[in-house]
């Protein structure tokens, strides 16, 4: 009981601290206190607070719930904030009864042992794109199922291109990518956008170029990682792309193609919808890889897992809970709120069947790879955040790309 | 037993003439009584307090020390097992590649804006002192950086000083100088940070010391001007001597609110690039909370070192008031 107590009074502090220090713009709606008083009652953490009460998510949350015969209590928390609140939770054995969090989280939350695996609950991810899925697995186990995945490409403004006389067919490679920056830069137009911001957004947007110069995750200062890095770093030198890259988020490099003066930007699946309010004609291309073809790009996008409960009675609704969100049905209703790619080869046909414009992202997600993949788990993390380092170091000149990944690479051993 | 025994005893001593009045002396037990309640009157009246203190002061404190002398993985922290390891945490931080740049960062950042802002801040104090017409509305025009949310001021602060589209670099453009990246270069992000903060710390310092400038006697001065004291002789014979004890209290809650300065620092560089605007509080909340597998142990020890320095500099104010109030 004391320790209960002590463990409430240190997450309460510790909560104190995130809410203060914090991203302030943490939005749960009400208290973070999962367990609803009764049993009836079944909670639902989620990282979409775009979405208020009256949204077709929430409906639908509510709608699984009536047909599992319980109620739902939905609390959505900014993304950067769940993870945090999750393992809190789970220190007071007091974690929601489904838990959809960021894919890389995964493999984490799984190591603390906050999560069950699918041999536990039951949850059948025999439809699921094996690519997808491998973010949520680790030592050979699945940790949920994916409720939407999305990915990175690189959207590019016709108008620009047309003008610097760049035709767009000719970028396969990055030599031609970089040629048609330079074009681009000659007709008085800005060339790229992207962002190396010093967080795990760094890393995912560096990752499809990382990846695509053939160099692998264990091994950051690799001759292919330093022509990765290169490639961005020579791009700020010619002016190429902006200085502000290293401090741009995604929302903010978007912002910079959105004035209309970009020719390239390097954004996700989920910027689709702002795409058609951008006011200009815009295509979408697969990052290309060095030396032509498509370069891997991380997943993005979340899990639906269910987590450990003392009471392992629940677990038999929050599988039919998981398993309604995850529907082929509520899969293409959710991912297109989300403006995000199914995670099934059925929901993808129907969504390419209904808008042509997903294939591009389709084929991207195909060919995407899960960060915490190739059993990279936990590590993952660790190198990621030497990876954010190396890459800023090099972007403002602190150092050359070669000794910032050497750097990296022995920090993240 | 003896414990009670003695403090009953002593308490019936103390309280004395109420007792002795109220209640025959023979019946010792009865005697104790009394002042036995007032005792619990006076542990109810601090009940309140203490429980506040243990509660939100003690604990979180306490249990940060405990944190940063422990072990902790994401799994023993859910699990509540993570193995004791003395000061292996702080010995990690202290072997940190990024230990040194951040200390020499945390003094610079600390010292830099703790004296501009004390020095802005007593020079705007003595201007508005001066009573002229629209002081008064000047003066509250100065008080808006500090109403202002910190997460508004730092987000303004980093669009103006955006390398390609802020307007600093637009005006710099116009009178000739060529573009700073004012946030992306390893030489400015930290140059960047500190304006921001004096920019927000200023105002604390004009109201404090606006207001011990007013408890100086107009008396004085006028004598001084009497004698054939010019303004500056004024300023530093009996405005600067009589603002002493307000710019110590000023300079320390100065020092203590610069030295946790993190959301500014946060929303504008991230401690960046490359570490070049790293200060301990940054990198305490990069280490616990900052990745996605977080370092609680590292990130607390971090915390305590920056708790500490706050300490000591509390001391030593304290020991020079002492100081000050013998002499």
């Amino acid at each position: 009981m004391r320790r209960t107590t002590g463990r409430r009074l240190t997450s309460a502090a510790l909560t104190t601290v995130v809410a203060v220090v914090g991203t302030a713009c943490s939005s749960g709606s009400g208290s973070s206190s999962a367990k609803g008083a009764d049993s009836g009652t079944y909670t639902i953490w989620d990282p979409y607070p775009q979405f208020a009460k009256g949204s077709a998510w929430a409906k639908l949350l509510d709608g699984c719930g009536t047909k599992a015969g319980v109620k739902v209590k939905r609390t959505a928390f900014d993304t950067s904030d769940l993870s945090n609140k999750a393992l809190l939770a789970a220190q007071q054995d007091n974690s929601a009864d489904v838990l959809i969090v960021d894919n890389p989280v995964v493999s984490t939350l799984a190591e603390a042992g906050v999560l069950t695996t699918t041999e536990e609950n039951k949850l059948d991810t025999s439809k699921v794109d094996p690519n997808l899925l491998a973010a949520g697995q680790s030592g050979g186990k699945t940790y949920g199922t994916p409720v939407g995945a999305n990915t990175l490409a690189l959207y590019y403004n016709k108008k620009v291109l047309k003008e610097a006389g760049v035709d767009i067919a000719s970028v396969e490679d990055w030599p031609s990518l970089t040629a048609a920056l330079a074009k681009v830069k000659g007709a008085g137009k800005k060339g790229i956008t992207f962002s190396a911001i010093g967080t795990e957004e760094g890393s995912f947007q560096f990752l499809p170029w990382f990846w695509g110069s053939g160099a692998e995750l264990t091994e950051l200062d690799s001759a292919q990682a330093e022509s990765a890095l290169s490639l961005w770093k020579d791009w700020l030198t010619q002016g190429y792309a902006p200085n502000s890259v290293i401090n741009n988020t995604q929302t903010t490099s978007w912002q910079e193609f959105a004035s209309g003066d970009y020719a390239f930007a390097e954004n996700g699946t989920w910027q689709l919808a702002n795409a058609e309010k951008a006011g200009f004609d815009y295509g979408v291309l697969p990052i290309p890889a060095s030396g032509g073809g498509n370069a891997a790009s991380p997943t993005g996008g979340e899990f639906v897992t269910i987590p450990v409960q003392g009471d392992t009675g629940r677990y038999a609704v929050s599988q039919k809970l998981a398993t309604c969100l995850t529907s082929t049905q509520n899969l293409y209703d959710t991912d297109n709120t989300l403006s995000y790619v199914a995670p099934t080869g059925e929901v993808q046909d129907k969504q390419v069947a209904a808008n042509a414009a997903l294939r591009p992202w389709v084929d991207a997600v195909k060919s995407a790879k899960g960060r915490t993949s190739d059993d990279l788990g936990t590590k993952y993390p660790k190198i990621s955040e030497q990876m954010w380092k190396a890459v800023q170091a090099a972007l403002s000149g602190a150092q050359s790309p070669k000794d910032a990944l050497a750097k990296a690479q022995s920090a993240a051993q | 037993m003896n414990h009670t025994t003695q403090l009953s005893d002593r308490r019936s001593a103390h309280g004395g003439n109420g007792a002795a009045t109220a209640v025959p002396p023979p019946a010792a037990a009865r005697a104790g009584r009394r002042p036995a309640s007032q005792q619990w009157a006076a542990w109810g009246f601090l009940a309140p307090v203490t429980l506040y203190l243990a509660l939100f002061y003690a604990y979180p404190l306490y249990r940060n020390i405990d944190l940063s002398l422990r072990n902790y993985t994401v799994r023993s922290f859910v699990q509540g097992d993570a193995p004791f390891t003395g000061p292996q945490n702080y010995l990690t931080v202290f072997d940190d590649p990024t230990f040194a740049p951040a200390l020499f960062h945390t003094v610079v950042f600390t010292a830099v804006c703790l004296v501009a802002q004390y020095t802005l801040g007593l020079v705007l104090a003595v201007f508005f002192n001066q009573h002229f017409r629209l002081s008064a509305t000047l003066r509250a025009l100065f008080l808006v950086p500090w109403l202002l949310p910190l997460i508004v001021s730092a987000s303004t602060w980093s669009w103006m000083l955006n390398s390609d589209s802020g307007v600093v670099n637009a005006l710099l453009g116009a009178v000739g100088i060529g573009p700073v990246n004012w946030l992306t270069s390893p030489s400015w992000s930290l140059t960047s940070v500190i304006i921001a903060n004096i920019w927000i710390g200023v105002p604390f310092n004009l109201v404090v010391l606006y207001s011990g400038l007013q408890s100086i006697p107009a008396s004085l001065y006028e004598a001084a001007a009497l004698d054939g004291a010019n303004a500056w002789q004024r300023f530093w014979r009996i405005t600067f001597p009589l603002l002493r004890p307000v710019s110590a209290i000023t300079l320390l809650l100065g020092l203590v609110y610069t030295l946790k300065v993190f959301d500014i620092i946060w929303i504008m560089t991230k401690g960046g690039p490359a570490d070049s605007s790293t200060t301990f509080a940054t990198w305490s909340y990069q280490l616990g909370f900052g990745n996605l597998l977080p370092a609680f142990g590292p990130g607390a020890a971090v915390g305590n070192l920056l708790v500490v320095a706050a300490l000591v500099f509390g001391l030593i104010y304290v020991k020079v008031q002492r100081k000050q109030a013998l002499s």
